[in-house]
Protein backbone atom coordinates (compact mmCIF):
# COMPACT_ATOMS: atom_id res chain seq x y z
CA UNK A 1 0.00 0.00 0.00
CA UNK A 2 1.80 3.14 -1.07
CA UNK A 3 -0.42 5.49 0.86
CA UNK A 4 0.14 4.19 4.37
CA UNK A 5 1.42 6.84 6.73
CA UNK A 6 3.82 4.66 8.67
CA UNK A 7 5.65 1.81 7.00
CA UNK A 8 7.70 -0.63 8.99
CA UNK A 9 9.59 -3.07 6.79
CA UNK A 10 11.74 -5.98 7.93
CA UNK A 11 12.67 -4.21 11.16
CA UNK A 12 14.90 -6.10 13.58
CA UNK A 13 16.55 -4.88 16.72
CA UNK A 14 19.28 -6.74 18.55
CA UNK A 15 20.62 -5.62 21.89
CA UNK A 16 23.97 -7.02 22.91
CA UNK A 17 24.74 -6.89 26.59
CA UNK A 18 27.87 -8.50 27.95
CA UNK A 19 28.25 -11.06 25.17
CA UNK A 20 24.55 -11.92 25.25
CA UNK A 21 22.46 -11.05 22.26
CA UNK A 22 18.81 -10.33 22.80
CA UNK A 23 16.62 -10.23 19.74
CA UNK A 24 14.09 -7.61 20.81
CA UNK A 25 12.47 -7.28 17.39
CA UNK A 26 12.60 -9.88 14.67
CA UNK A 27 11.54 -8.98 11.14
CA UNK A 28 8.59 -6.76 11.91
CA UNK A 29 6.42 -5.69 8.99
CA UNK A 30 3.57 -3.31 9.64
CA UNK A 31 1.67 -0.67 7.71
CA UNK A 32 -0.32 1.95 9.52
CA UNK A 33 -2.82 4.25 7.85
CA UNK A 34 -3.34 7.85 8.81
CA UNK A 35 -5.98 8.15 11.50
CA UNK A 36 -5.71 4.58 12.71
CA UNK A 37 -5.73 3.70 16.40
CA UNK A 38 -3.24 0.87 16.84
CA UNK A 39 -2.53 -0.98 20.07
CA UNK A 40 0.67 -2.95 20.51
CA UNK A 41 -0.20 -5.68 23.00
CA UNK A 42 2.02 -8.19 24.71
CA UNK A 43 3.72 -9.15 27.97
CA UNK A 44 6.68 -7.17 29.20
CA UNK A 45 9.83 -7.95 27.29
CA UNK A 46 8.02 -8.56 24.01
CA UNK A 47 9.59 -5.58 22.33
CA UNK A 48 6.50 -3.40 22.05
CA UNK A 49 8.22 -0.43 23.65
CA UNK A 50 11.32 -1.12 21.56
CA UNK A 51 9.20 -0.87 18.43
CA UNK A 52 7.64 2.36 19.66
CA UNK A 53 11.08 3.81 20.43
CA UNK A 54 12.23 2.89 16.95
CA UNK A 55 9.25 4.69 15.40
CA UNK A 56 9.92 7.64 17.69
CA UNK A 57 13.51 7.75 16.47
CA UNK A 58 15.16 7.22 19.85
CA UNK A 59 16.88 3.97 18.99
CA UNK A 60 17.19 3.04 15.34
CA UNK A 61 16.57 -0.58 14.30
CA UNK A 62 19.55 -2.85 13.75
CA UNK A 63 18.18 -3.64 10.31
CA UNK A 64 15.11 -2.80 8.27
CA UNK A 65 13.42 0.49 7.55
CA UNK A 66 10.79 2.72 9.12
CA UNK A 67 9.29 5.51 7.09
CA UNK A 68 6.75 8.13 8.04
CA UNK A 69 5.02 9.81 5.12
CA UNK A 70 7.59 8.22 2.85
CA UNK A 71 10.54 9.70 4.73
CA UNK A 72 12.86 7.44 6.73
CA UNK A 73 12.85 8.03 10.49
CA UNK A 74 16.24 9.24 11.66
CA UNK A 75 15.71 11.13 14.86
CA UNK A 76 12.93 12.17 17.20
CA UNK A 77 10.82 15.07 16.04
CA UNK A 78 7.63 16.95 16.71
CA UNK A 79 5.77 15.16 13.89
CA UNK A 80 5.63 12.17 16.25
CA UNK A 81 4.51 13.33 19.68
CA UNK A 82 5.19 11.01 22.57
CA UNK A 83 3.36 10.41 25.81
CA UNK A 84 5.59 8.41 28.10
CA UNK A 85 4.93 5.71 30.61
CA UNK A 86 6.57 7.63 33.41
CA UNK A 87 5.67 11.15 34.16
CA UNK A 88 7.95 12.94 31.78
CA UNK A 89 6.60 16.42 32.39
CA UNK A 90 9.36 18.87 33.20
CA UNK A 91 9.02 19.28 36.97
CA UNK A 92 10.62 22.75 36.93
CA UNK A 93 7.98 24.15 34.61
CA UNK A 94 4.41 25.00 35.45
CA UNK A 95 1.58 23.26 33.63
CA UNK A 96 1.34 26.23 31.28
CA UNK A 97 5.07 26.23 30.53
CA UNK A 98 5.08 22.49 29.94
CA UNK A 99 2.33 22.76 27.35
CA UNK A 100 3.92 25.82 25.76
CA UNK A 101 7.43 24.32 25.58
CA UNK A 102 7.15 22.84 22.08
CA UNK A 103 5.44 25.97 20.77
CA UNK A 104 8.14 28.23 22.18
CA UNK A 105 10.76 26.14 20.40
CA UNK A 106 8.87 26.75 17.17
CA UNK A 107 9.07 30.48 17.95
CA UNK A 108 5.35 31.00 17.75
CA UNK A 109 4.24 34.48 18.93
CA UNK A 110 3.49 34.71 22.66
CA UNK A 111 -0.13 35.76 22.26
CA UNK A 112 -0.85 32.85 19.99
CA UNK A 113 0.82 30.39 22.38
CA UNK A 114 -1.29 31.72 25.21
CA UNK A 115 -4.45 31.26 23.16
CA UNK A 116 -3.55 27.69 22.32
CA UNK A 117 -2.63 26.80 25.89
CA UNK A 118 -5.90 28.34 27.08
CA UNK A 119 -7.89 26.25 24.64
CA UNK A 120 -6.12 23.03 25.61
CA UNK A 121 -6.49 23.68 29.33
CA UNK A 122 -10.15 24.35 28.82
CA UNK A 123 -10.64 21.20 26.77
CA UNK A 124 -8.98 19.14 29.51
CA UNK A 125 -10.82 21.04 32.21
CA UNK A 126 -7.63 22.13 33.90
CA UNK A 127 -7.79 25.93 33.79
CA UNK A 128 -7.28 26.17 37.54
CA UNK A 129 -3.96 24.34 37.37
CA UNK A 130 -2.23 26.61 34.88
CA UNK A 131 0.39 27.90 37.33
CA UNK A 132 0.90 24.70 39.29
CA UNK A 133 3.99 22.55 39.14
CA UNK A 134 3.70 18.86 38.20
CA UNK A 135 4.45 17.79 41.78
CA UNK A 136 1.10 19.30 42.81
CA UNK A 137 -0.90 17.24 40.29
CA UNK A 138 -2.42 13.79 40.55
CA UNK A 139 -1.20 11.05 38.20
CA UNK A 140 -4.21 11.43 35.94
CA UNK A 141 -3.79 15.19 35.66
CA UNK A 142 -0.11 14.82 34.83
CA UNK A 143 -0.88 12.50 31.96
CA UNK A 144 -3.55 14.95 30.77
CA UNK A 145 -0.89 17.65 30.66
CA UNK A 146 1.46 15.25 28.87
CA UNK A 147 -1.23 14.70 26.25
CA UNK A 148 -1.85 18.44 25.98
CA UNK A 149 1.88 19.03 25.48
CA UNK A 150 1.77 16.77 22.43
CA UNK A 151 -1.54 18.15 21.16
CA UNK A 152 -0.16 21.68 21.30
CA UNK A 153 2.34 20.77 18.60
CA UNK A 154 -0.41 19.34 16.46
CA UNK A 155 1.65 16.24 15.66
CA UNK A 156 -0.23 14.00 13.20
CA UNK A 157 1.08 10.94 15.04
CA UNK A 158 0.87 10.24 18.76
CA UNK A 159 3.03 7.53 20.24
CA UNK A 160 1.91 6.41 23.67
CA UNK A 161 3.97 4.09 25.86
CA UNK A 162 1.65 2.58 28.48
CA UNK A 163 0.57 6.09 29.41
CA UNK A 164 -2.19 5.02 31.78
CA UNK A 165 -0.40 2.06 33.32
CA UNK A 166 0.12 3.68 36.70
CA UNK A 167 -3.39 5.06 37.14
CA UNK A 168 -6.28 3.67 39.15
CA UNK A 169 -9.00 2.05 37.08
CA UNK A 170 -11.51 4.88 37.33
CA UNK A 171 -9.06 7.57 36.29
CA UNK A 172 -7.84 5.25 33.62
CA UNK A 173 -11.29 4.81 32.09
CA UNK A 174 -11.80 8.58 32.18
CA UNK A 175 -8.57 9.21 30.36
CA UNK A 176 -9.27 6.47 27.83
CA UNK A 177 -12.58 8.13 26.98
CA UNK A 178 -10.90 11.51 26.79
CA UNK A 179 -8.22 10.11 24.51
CA UNK A 180 -10.83 8.59 22.19
CA UNK A 181 -12.62 11.93 22.04
CA UNK A 182 -9.37 13.70 21.20
CA UNK A 183 -8.50 11.06 18.63
CA UNK A 184 -11.82 11.50 16.86
CA UNK A 185 -11.79 15.28 17.07
CA UNK A 186 -8.21 15.80 15.91
CA UNK A 187 -7.96 12.77 13.58
CA UNK A 188 -4.61 11.60 14.93
CA UNK A 189 -2.81 8.39 14.20
CA UNK A 190 -2.23 6.75 17.56
CA UNK A 191 0.15 3.92 18.37
CA UNK A 192 -0.56 2.87 21.91
CA UNK A 193 1.55 0.35 23.80
CA UNK A 194 -0.22 -1.57 26.55
CA UNK A 195 -0.16 -4.90 28.32
CA UNK A 196 -3.81 -4.62 29.28
CA UNK A 197 -6.01 -6.71 27.01
CA UNK A 198 -9.12 -4.84 28.04
CA UNK A 199 -7.52 -1.48 27.36
CA UNK A 200 -6.50 -2.57 23.87
CA UNK A 201 -10.00 -3.79 22.99
CA UNK A 202 -11.57 -0.65 24.42
CA UNK A 203 -9.38 1.65 22.37
CA UNK A 204 -8.00 0.12 19.20
CA UNK A 205 -9.04 -0.21 15.59
CA UNK A 206 -6.38 -2.84 15.25
CA UNK A 207 -4.53 -4.78 17.92
CA UNK A 208 -1.05 -6.09 17.17
CA UNK A 209 -0.23 -8.97 19.49
CA UNK A 210 3.49 -9.47 19.89
CA UNK A 211 5.49 -12.52 20.92
CA UNK A 212 7.99 -12.72 23.73
CA UNK A 213 11.61 -12.92 22.59
CA UNK A 214 12.22 -12.77 19.77
CA UNK A 215 9.64 -10.00 19.38
CA UNK A 216 7.53 -10.81 16.37
CA UNK A 217 4.02 -10.02 15.35
CA UNK A 218 2.00 -12.98 16.55
CA UNK A 219 -1.38 -11.85 15.32
CA UNK A 220 -3.26 -8.83 14.12
CA UNK A 221 -6.81 -8.43 15.36
CA UNK A 222 -9.14 -5.89 13.82
CA UNK A 223 -11.74 -4.63 16.28
CA UNK A 224 -14.95 -3.75 14.48
CA UNK A 225 -17.18 -3.07 17.47
CA UNK A 226 -18.63 0.43 17.33
CA UNK A 227 -17.48 2.88 20.02
CA UNK A 228 -18.36 3.54 22.81
CA UNK A 229 -17.47 -0.08 23.50
CA UNK A 230 -19.08 -1.87 26.39
CA UNK A 231 -16.60 -4.01 28.33
CA UNK A 232 -19.46 -6.12 29.67
CA UNK A 233 -20.85 -7.04 26.25
CA UNK A 234 -20.63 -10.61 24.90
CA UNK A 235 -18.62 -9.54 21.88
CA UNK A 236 -16.09 -7.67 24.01
CA UNK A 237 -15.62 -10.63 26.28
CA UNK A 238 -15.26 -13.14 23.47
CA UNK A 239 -12.48 -11.07 21.97
CA UNK A 240 -10.96 -10.74 25.41
CA UNK A 241 -10.93 -14.52 25.75
CA UNK A 242 -9.21 -14.99 22.39
CA UNK A 243 -6.61 -12.34 23.15
CA UNK A 244 -6.07 -13.68 26.67
CA UNK A 245 -5.12 -17.06 25.25
CA UNK A 246 -2.69 -15.46 22.82
CA UNK A 247 -1.08 -13.25 25.45
CA UNK A 248 -1.02 -16.01 28.07
CA UNK A 249 1.05 -18.23 25.76
CA UNK A 250 3.65 -15.50 25.57
CA UNK A 251 3.40 -14.69 29.26
CA UNK A 252 4.11 -18.34 30.04
CA UNK A 253 7.18 -18.32 27.80
CA UNK A 254 8.31 -15.14 29.53
CA UNK A 255 7.78 -16.79 32.90
CA UNK A 256 9.69 -19.95 31.91
CA UNK A 257 12.48 -17.78 30.65
CA UNK A 258 12.71 -16.01 33.98
CA UNK A 259 12.85 -19.33 35.83
CA UNK A 260 15.64 -20.43 33.51
CA UNK A 261 17.53 -17.24 34.22
CA UNK A 262 17.12 -17.48 37.97
CA UNK A 263 18.17 -21.12 38.14
CA UNK A 264 21.13 -20.42 35.89
CA UNK A 265 22.33 -17.89 38.42
CA UNK B 1 22.16 23.98 78.10
CA UNK B 2 23.83 27.00 76.48
CA UNK B 3 22.84 29.09 79.48
CA UNK B 4 24.32 26.58 81.89
CA UNK B 5 27.56 26.63 79.93
CA UNK B 6 27.58 30.42 79.88
CA UNK B 7 26.96 30.53 83.60
CA UNK B 8 29.79 28.11 84.25
CA UNK B 9 32.08 30.10 81.98
CA UNK B 10 31.15 33.33 83.74
CA UNK B 11 31.73 31.72 87.12
CA UNK B 12 35.15 30.30 86.18
CA UNK B 13 36.43 33.58 84.81
CA UNK B 14 35.00 35.99 87.36
CA UNK B 15 36.31 33.87 90.24
CA UNK B 16 39.68 33.90 88.48
CA UNK B 17 39.71 30.10 88.55
CA UNK B 18 40.98 30.35 85.01
CA UNK B 19 43.16 33.22 83.99
CA UNK B 20 40.85 35.93 82.52
CA UNK B 21 43.71 36.82 80.27
CA UNK B 22 43.21 33.43 78.61
CA UNK B 23 39.48 32.99 78.96
CA UNK B 24 37.72 36.30 79.63
CA UNK B 25 34.23 36.25 81.09
CA UNK B 26 31.28 36.30 78.70
CA UNK B 27 30.23 39.70 79.97
CA UNK B 28 33.66 41.08 79.11
CA UNK B 29 33.42 39.53 75.65
CA UNK B 30 29.99 41.03 75.06
CA UNK B 31 31.17 44.45 76.18
CA UNK B 32 34.13 44.15 73.82
CA UNK B 33 31.89 42.93 71.03
CA UNK B 34 29.71 45.98 71.46
CA UNK B 35 32.70 48.26 71.52
CA UNK B 36 34.00 46.58 68.38
CA UNK B 37 30.60 47.01 66.71
CA UNK B 38 29.78 50.55 67.78
CA UNK B 39 30.99 53.66 65.94
CA UNK B 40 34.28 54.91 67.41
CA UNK B 41 33.37 58.63 67.52
CA UNK B 42 30.28 60.50 68.56
CA UNK B 43 27.86 61.38 65.81
CA UNK B 44 28.74 64.62 64.06
CA UNK B 45 26.36 65.73 61.31
CA UNK B 46 28.99 67.93 59.70
CA UNK B 47 31.39 65.00 59.25
CA UNK B 48 29.15 62.30 57.79
CA UNK B 49 25.59 61.18 57.26
CA UNK B 50 23.86 59.26 60.04
CA UNK B 51 23.96 56.00 58.13
CA UNK B 52 27.67 56.28 57.38
CA UNK B 53 28.27 57.02 61.05
CA UNK B 54 26.20 54.04 62.12
CA UNK B 55 28.32 51.72 60.02
CA UNK B 56 31.65 53.26 60.88
CA UNK B 57 32.42 50.70 63.60
CA UNK B 58 35.51 48.61 63.13
CA UNK B 59 33.61 45.36 63.08
CA UNK B 60 31.22 46.54 60.39
CA UNK B 61 34.14 47.52 58.19
CA UNK B 62 35.89 44.20 58.86
CA UNK B 63 32.77 42.19 58.18
CA UNK B 64 32.18 44.16 55.00
CA UNK B 65 35.74 43.54 53.82
CA UNK B 66 35.46 39.81 54.49
CA UNK B 67 32.04 39.54 52.91
CA UNK B 68 33.19 41.47 49.86
CA UNK B 69 36.04 39.00 49.32
CA UNK B 70 33.75 36.00 49.78
CA UNK B 71 31.15 37.36 47.36
CA UNK B 72 33.61 38.38 44.66
CA UNK B 73 35.62 35.18 44.95
CA UNK B 74 32.53 33.01 45.04
CA UNK B 75 31.02 34.73 42.01
CA UNK B 76 34.21 34.41 39.95
CA UNK B 77 34.55 30.77 41.02
CA UNK B 78 30.94 30.08 40.13
CA UNK B 79 31.11 31.86 36.79
CA UNK B 80 34.13 29.73 35.86
CA UNK B 81 32.85 26.45 37.29
CA UNK B 82 29.29 26.48 36.01
CA UNK B 83 29.87 26.51 32.23
CA UNK B 84 32.82 24.15 32.52
CA UNK B 85 30.78 21.78 34.67
CA UNK B 86 27.85 21.88 32.26
CA UNK B 87 30.12 21.11 29.33
CA UNK B 88 32.01 18.39 31.16
CA UNK B 89 28.80 16.77 32.28
CA UNK B 90 27.20 16.86 28.86
CA UNK B 91 30.15 15.99 26.67
CA UNK B 92 32.41 13.01 27.23
CA UNK B 93 35.24 14.43 25.16
CA UNK B 94 35.39 17.63 27.19
CA UNK B 95 35.16 15.54 30.33
CA UNK B 96 38.14 13.39 29.38
CA UNK B 97 40.11 16.45 28.39
CA UNK B 98 39.77 18.29 31.70
CA UNK B 99 39.22 15.52 34.20
CA UNK B 100 42.87 14.45 34.80
CA UNK B 101 43.92 18.03 35.55
CA UNK B 102 40.98 18.57 37.86
CA UNK B 103 41.54 15.34 39.71
CA UNK B 104 45.08 16.43 40.51
CA UNK B 105 44.25 20.01 41.51
CA UNK B 106 41.09 19.25 43.46
CA UNK B 107 42.65 17.48 46.45
CA UNK B 108 45.09 20.35 47.07
CA UNK B 109 43.56 22.46 49.85
CA UNK B 110 43.25 26.12 48.81
CA UNK B 111 45.35 26.97 51.86
CA UNK B 112 48.30 25.20 50.23
CA UNK B 113 48.11 27.78 47.47
CA UNK B 114 48.86 30.64 49.86
CA UNK B 115 52.61 30.92 49.14
CA UNK B 116 52.06 30.75 45.41
CA UNK B 117 49.20 33.22 45.51
CA UNK B 118 51.33 35.78 47.35
CA UNK B 119 54.14 35.19 44.89
CA UNK B 120 51.78 35.70 41.99
CA UNK B 121 49.50 38.41 43.28
CA UNK B 122 51.47 40.14 46.02
CA UNK B 123 49.53 41.31 49.06
CA UNK B 124 46.03 42.73 49.46
CA UNK B 125 42.78 41.58 47.96
CA UNK B 126 44.00 39.75 44.81
CA UNK B 127 45.70 36.79 46.52
CA UNK B 128 42.85 36.46 49.02
CA UNK B 129 40.26 36.47 46.29
CA UNK B 130 42.29 34.01 44.25
CA UNK B 131 42.23 31.57 47.14
CA UNK B 132 38.50 32.01 47.60
CA UNK B 133 37.91 31.43 43.89
CA UNK B 134 39.77 28.13 44.24
CA UNK B 135 37.76 27.19 47.30
CA UNK B 136 34.43 27.87 45.61
CA UNK B 137 35.37 26.54 42.17
CA UNK B 138 35.80 22.83 42.81
CA UNK B 139 32.65 22.05 44.81
CA UNK B 140 30.52 23.89 42.26
CA UNK B 141 32.31 22.20 39.37
CA UNK B 142 32.06 18.67 40.74
CA UNK B 143 28.39 19.03 41.64
CA UNK B 144 27.49 20.58 38.30
CA UNK B 145 29.11 17.66 36.49
CA UNK B 146 27.27 15.17 38.67
CA UNK B 147 24.01 17.10 38.22
CA UNK B 148 24.18 17.06 34.44
CA UNK B 149 25.15 13.40 34.40
CA UNK B 150 22.17 12.51 36.56
CA UNK B 151 19.57 14.25 34.41
CA UNK B 152 16.86 11.67 33.84
CA UNK B 153 17.06 10.59 30.20
CA UNK B 154 13.29 10.76 29.95
CA UNK B 155 13.46 14.57 30.09
CA UNK B 156 16.03 14.58 27.31
CA UNK B 157 13.90 12.30 25.18
CA UNK B 158 10.74 14.28 25.85
CA UNK B 159 12.50 17.50 24.89
CA UNK B 160 13.94 15.95 21.74
CA UNK B 161 10.55 14.75 20.65
CA UNK B 162 9.17 18.23 21.26
CA UNK B 163 11.78 19.57 18.84
CA UNK B 164 14.37 21.00 21.25
CA UNK B 165 17.73 21.87 19.72
CA UNK B 166 21.06 21.91 21.54
CA UNK B 167 20.75 25.35 23.11
CA UNK B 168 17.21 24.80 24.36
CA UNK B 169 18.21 21.41 25.69
CA UNK B 170 21.09 22.99 27.59
CA UNK B 171 19.36 26.02 29.01
CA UNK B 172 15.83 24.80 29.57
CA UNK B 173 16.27 21.10 30.32
CA UNK B 174 19.76 20.18 31.53
CA UNK B 175 20.44 23.32 33.55
CA UNK B 176 17.17 23.32 35.53
CA UNK B 177 17.27 19.54 35.93
CA UNK B 178 20.77 19.84 37.40
CA UNK B 179 19.87 22.78 39.66
CA UNK B 180 19.45 20.74 42.87
CA UNK B 181 23.00 19.44 42.49
CA UNK B 182 24.39 22.82 41.45
CA UNK B 183 22.89 24.50 44.50
CA UNK B 184 24.35 21.85 46.78
CA UNK B 185 27.70 22.61 45.19
CA UNK B 186 27.18 26.34 45.65
CA UNK B 187 26.38 25.85 49.30
CA UNK B 188 29.50 23.79 49.91
CA UNK B 189 31.45 26.29 47.81
CA UNK B 190 30.33 29.28 49.82
CA UNK B 191 31.19 27.41 53.02
CA UNK B 192 34.69 26.70 51.75
CA UNK B 193 35.03 30.31 50.58
CA UNK B 194 34.21 31.48 54.08
CA UNK B 195 36.82 29.24 55.67
CA UNK B 196 39.39 30.32 53.12
CA UNK B 197 38.69 34.03 53.57
CA UNK B 198 39.47 33.91 57.27
CA UNK B 199 42.75 32.10 56.69
CA UNK B 200 43.71 34.34 53.78
CA UNK B 201 43.07 37.43 55.86
CA UNK B 202 45.42 36.16 58.53
CA UNK B 203 48.20 36.22 55.98
CA UNK B 204 47.77 38.46 53.01
CA UNK B 205 45.75 41.53 54.03
CA UNK B 206 45.38 44.01 56.86
CA UNK B 207 41.67 44.19 57.45
CA UNK B 208 38.76 41.78 57.67
CA UNK B 209 37.61 39.53 60.47
CA UNK B 210 40.45 37.04 60.07
CA UNK B 211 43.07 39.76 60.25
CA UNK B 212 41.39 41.32 63.27
CA UNK B 213 41.46 38.22 65.45
CA UNK B 214 45.08 37.57 64.56
CA UNK B 215 45.91 41.17 65.37
CA UNK B 216 44.08 40.86 68.69
CA UNK B 217 46.22 37.87 69.57
CA UNK B 218 49.35 39.92 69.23
CA UNK B 219 48.03 42.32 71.86
CA UNK B 220 46.72 39.51 74.06
CA UNK B 221 43.18 40.80 73.63
CA UNK B 222 41.52 37.47 74.16
CA UNK B 223 38.13 39.18 74.63
CA UNK B 224 38.44 40.68 71.19
CA UNK B 225 39.52 37.35 69.69
CA UNK B 226 36.37 35.72 71.01
CA UNK B 227 34.24 38.69 69.96
CA UNK B 228 35.69 38.39 66.47
CA UNK B 229 35.03 34.66 66.38
CA UNK B 230 31.48 35.29 67.46
CA UNK B 231 31.07 37.72 64.58
CA UNK B 232 32.51 35.17 62.14
CA UNK B 233 29.93 32.68 63.39
CA UNK B 234 27.09 35.16 62.93
CA UNK B 235 28.22 36.07 59.42
CA UNK B 236 28.55 32.41 58.47
CA UNK B 237 25.06 31.75 59.77
CA UNK B 238 23.72 34.71 57.79
CA UNK B 239 25.37 33.46 54.60
CA UNK B 240 24.01 29.96 55.08
CA UNK B 241 20.52 31.28 55.78
CA UNK B 242 20.73 33.35 52.61
CA UNK B 243 21.82 30.34 50.56
CA UNK B 244 19.02 28.32 52.07
CA UNK B 245 16.34 30.78 51.05
CA UNK B 246 17.83 31.01 47.55
CA UNK B 247 17.66 27.23 47.47
CA UNK B 248 14.02 27.18 48.51
CA UNK B 249 13.13 29.81 45.96
CA UNK B 250 14.90 28.18 43.02
CA UNK B 251 13.66 24.71 43.87
CA UNK B 252 10.05 25.51 44.60
CA UNK B 253 9.11 22.99 41.90
CA UNK B 254 11.12 20.21 43.48
CA UNK B 255 9.25 17.22 44.87
CA UNK B 256 11.33 17.08 48.02
CA UNK B 257 10.71 20.73 48.87
CA UNK B 258 7.50 21.34 50.72
CA UNK B 259 6.37 24.92 50.23
CA UNK B 260 6.48 26.75 53.50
Amino acid sequence: MPNSQIQISNVSKIFSTGGNEIVALDDINLEIQAGEFICLLGPSGCGKSTLLNAIAGFSPPTSGKITVDGKPVQKPGPDRGIVFQEYALFPWMTVEKNIAFGLEIKKIPKAQIKGQVDALLKMLNMQDFRDRYPKDLSGGMRQRVAIARVLALDSPIMLMDEPFGALDSLTRRNLQDELLRIWMEFKKTIIFVTHSIEESIYLADRIIVMTYRPGKIKKEVIVTMPRQRDPSSVEFNELKKILSLLVMEEQTRHHEDQIKVSTAD
Amino acid sequence: MPFALLALWQYLSSQAIVNPQILPAPTTVIAKWWEYLAPPDAFDASQSSYLAWLFSGEMIRDAYASLYRVVVGFLIGGILALPLGLMMGANDRVYKLFNPLIQILRPIPPIAFIPLSILWFGLGNPPAIFLIVLGAFFPILMNTIAGVRHVDSIYIRAAQSLGAGQTTMFLRVMLPAATPYILTGARIGVGTAFIVVIVAEMIAVNNGLGYRILEAREFFWSDKIIAGMFTIGLLGLAIDTGMNSLNNYLLKWHRGMESK
